[in-house]
């Protein structure tokens, strides 16, 4: 088990993140300027060095909510305005279409090169920006040289139990894997003596070759390319159960939180005049009958304007947030832990 | 051979992790206890044998005295010893052992913390009750710590730590328990795929390792001399315990082996994969040539499931139960 995964889980969800907006821009047909400012902001807070360095640090998974507050911080670091509605639902095809990789992920290097098939595609999205691509490629190599060991992932981060994939019992074994159906004998020299087959009820073929697990090459996997470029994907409403366990860790959880924003740059704060929306469903009014619905109960947020500031004010704005999350999420079970404890003194106590 | 029963419907669904499903027969009051893992959570169910009680009960990763904890756990697992049956739960914070039904904690072993994370994360799996009175269970550093157990009473103590493997331990398994004598009587398997056979007593002994080719051992059984080991590449192996001699290697599964279990009163040899197939086997022994035989017998397919758990529910292997990543049941097989 690796506590290395995070920056993995990350970049696989962001370049999720990045595939739908990219799609739902040009559904909504925004200006080429407009969209490509978008991409080059998220792709830029991403990417940058203090947030990387920061999720490359050995650490443990966090849960859900920490993961879904951190990247709707990160859409918002671009102009681009996504109601909680929305937000919920991008959440929700994300983890599913990353949930979908990992599920079919042949063995677990393999992790790395659908991770590596996400920055490609991103690359290709700020290619006309030097700056940030040259954000991008820093983060790839640093990446190549941290990540090659993770040998082993495991998948109770993404754990939610709506839907099945399909699991096929036909087509090509992983690399390093022989095709089943065979038994083999050997004597006290270690010499064959016999071998016969059994019927396995699939059919599968040898392993395709192995990708590439350099800064440029031929991932051979399919998995964590864009699936919406070639076509419009009608996604139904999956309503996914957020998290509603107690999160006992609440308060480690704040503490990465509390790091992550403050490695966002202030230079990211929008200009509130060019900011327009976006919408993940078909329609405004579907949007807002999704948001009355109930998906509003479970976020965990109303309407919060963050402003990445630097040091004690924003200590005070978490402190603010934490509250927040703090009264709608403490558990009933957990009488230990008062509920107004102000998030700074607990970031002194775990110090 | 085997057709599908009425499936038992758990709380939560079970967690990817290796040899998810815990099996103890209670013939005396015709129940059957069932063990599956989601992540801080262990879901029980006690299964009467007419198919008409249910009951379940959850467990939780817990520290005695700390209120909260969300500690991961890895395995749950009933280790039968001849005074007593104990279930003993590992996770990232320690060891839990309980009474079998769940209902008393009995003892708790913490693992040894470090201050900052490492990149390996801490944690204790592998699990077995091995001859008449330890319970010996392993730790990501390649430890395995002897528990020593009296006959009543919560009065448990560290015996020993043996330190052969490297890397984090997988899984743990045993056989002569209580009555006959055995050369080796128990096996262990790592993250590399490296096996160690040991013969216990007040100072286990290390009889032999085997090495492994580099790729993790998910899951092993020790079954009169042979050891069956199951890796990630999908293939079986059986070893001659004690010498480490190659009998026989299958290409059983297209992915990772998530379980492995034996009936040991017919030799019946159970694998599950992520491949969402599970197939049953037939061990055939010779001691007279020592040759050891296999043929395949049956193939089960859990369409679109990777299976993480699967045990027989009887030494015969007259019946087994499998459970699913993201499945929230218990599957039960039974021969027609």
């Amino acid at each position: 088990m690796s506590m290395r995964t995070l920056p993995l889980v990350f970049i696989n969800l962001g370049g999720e993140m990045l595939y739908i907006l990219d799609q739902r821009l040009q559904a909504q047909n925004t200006s080429e300027d407009n969209s490509e400012k978008v991409m080059n902001d998220i792709v830029g807070t991403m990417f940058s060095k203090s947030f990387m360095d920061e999720l490359l640090k050995p650490q443990q998974l966090y849960s859900h909510r920490t993961m879904k507050t951190v990247l709707t911080r990160l859409a918002h670091t671009s102009i681009m305005r996504l109601n909680p509605a929305s937000m919920d639902r991008l959440y929700e095809l994300m983890v599913m279409a990353f949930k979908y990789q990992v599920f079919l992920c042949p063995r677990p290097k393999d992790l790395l090169l659908i991770s590596y098939n996400h920055i490609d595609t991103i690359r290709e999205f700020v290619k006309d920006t030097p700056a940030v691509l040259n954000q991008v490629e820093e983060t790839h190599r640093k990446i190549i040289e941290v990540l090659l060991r993770v040998s082993l992932f495991l998948k109770n981060k993404v754990q939610n139990p709506n839907g099945r994939f399909a699991l096929g019992t036909s087509g090509p074994v992983p690399y390093k894997t022989d095709v089943p159906g065979l038994i083999r004998a050997f004597d006290r020299k270690g010499r064959e003596v016999r071998r016969h087959e059994f019927p396995t009820g699939g059919s599968y073929s040898s392993p395709l070759r192995v990708g590439s697990f350099d800064l440029h090459g031929d991932r051979v996997i399919r998995l964590g390319l864009n699936m919406y470029v070639s076509y419009f994907i009608h996604v139904h409403g999956v309503q996914s159960q957020t998290d509603n366990t107690p999160n006992l860790l609440a308060k480690e959880e704040l503490n990465l939180l509390a790091r992550l924003m403050g490695s966002m740059k202030a230079e990211h704060t929008p200009n509130t005049e060019t900011v327009f929306r976006i919408n993940l469903f078909t329609t405004d009014a579907e949007e807002e009958e999704a948001g009355a619905s109930g998906g509003t109960e479970e976020s965990l947020f109303g309407v919060i304007n963050i402003q990445a500031m630097q040091d004690e004010q924003a200590a005070t704005e978490l402190a603010r947030i934490a509250g927040q999350f703090m009264e709608q999420d403490e558990p009933v079970e957990n009488p230990s832990s008062s509920k107004g404890d102000d998030l700074l003194a607990m970031m002194d106590d775990l110090s | 051979m085997y057709h599908k029963e009425k499936s038992i419907q758990i709380k939560n669904s079970a967690s990817a992790l290796y040899n998810n499903l815990g099996v103890l027969r209670i013939a005396p009051r015709r129940l059957t206890y069932f063990t599956v893992v989601h992540a801080n959570v262990v879901n029980m169910v006690s299964a009467s044998w007419d198919g008409l009680n249910y009951s379940h009960r959850q467990l939780q990763s817990k520290e005695p005295n700390v209120a909260t904890s969300t500690s991961l756990i890895m395995q749950a697992a009933f280790c039968v010893l001849p005074s007593r049956d104990l279930l003993v739960v590992t996770s990232q914070k320690g060891i839990q052992m309980y009474e079998s039904d769940g209902s008393i904690m009995v003892y708790w072993h913490a693992l040894d913390t470090p201050e900052t994370p490492t990149a390996q994360a801490v944690f204790a799996r592998g699990i077995s009750a091995v001859w008449e009175n330890y319970i010996c269970v392993g730790v990501s550093s390649g430890a395995i710590l002897v528990f020593d157990v009296p006959s009543k009473g919560s009065n448990i103590t560290l015996s020993e730590v043996v330190e052969e493997h490297k890397e984090p331990i997988t899984d743990i398994a045993s056989e002569c328990s209580g009555s006959q004598e055995c050369i080796a009587d128990m096996v262990s398997a790592d993250d590399g795929g490296n096996l160690c056979v040991w013969k216990s007593g007040e100072e286990f002994q290390l009889l032999n390792k085997i090495p492994g080719f580099d790729m993790s051992c998910s899951s092993v059984k020790l079954w009169k001399g042979t050891v069956a080991a199951g890796y990630g590449t999908g293939q079986i192996r059986l070893y001659e315990a004690v010498t480490g001699i190659l009998h026989v290697e299958i290409n059983a599964h297209a992915r990772w082996i998530y379980s492995l279990d034996i009936a040991p009163f017919s030799g019946l040899l159970l694998s599950a994969a992520e491949d969402s197939l599970v197939r049953v086997w037939h061990l055939t022994l010779t001691p007279e040539t020592n040759t050891v035989e296999v043929a395949h017998l049956h193939n089960e397919c859990v369409t679109d499931t990777q299976i993480c758990g699967a045990k027989f529910c009887d030494g015969d292997g007259y019946a087994f139960a499998v459970t699913g990543y993201d499945l929230s049941e218990i599957i039960r097989y039974t021969q027609t």
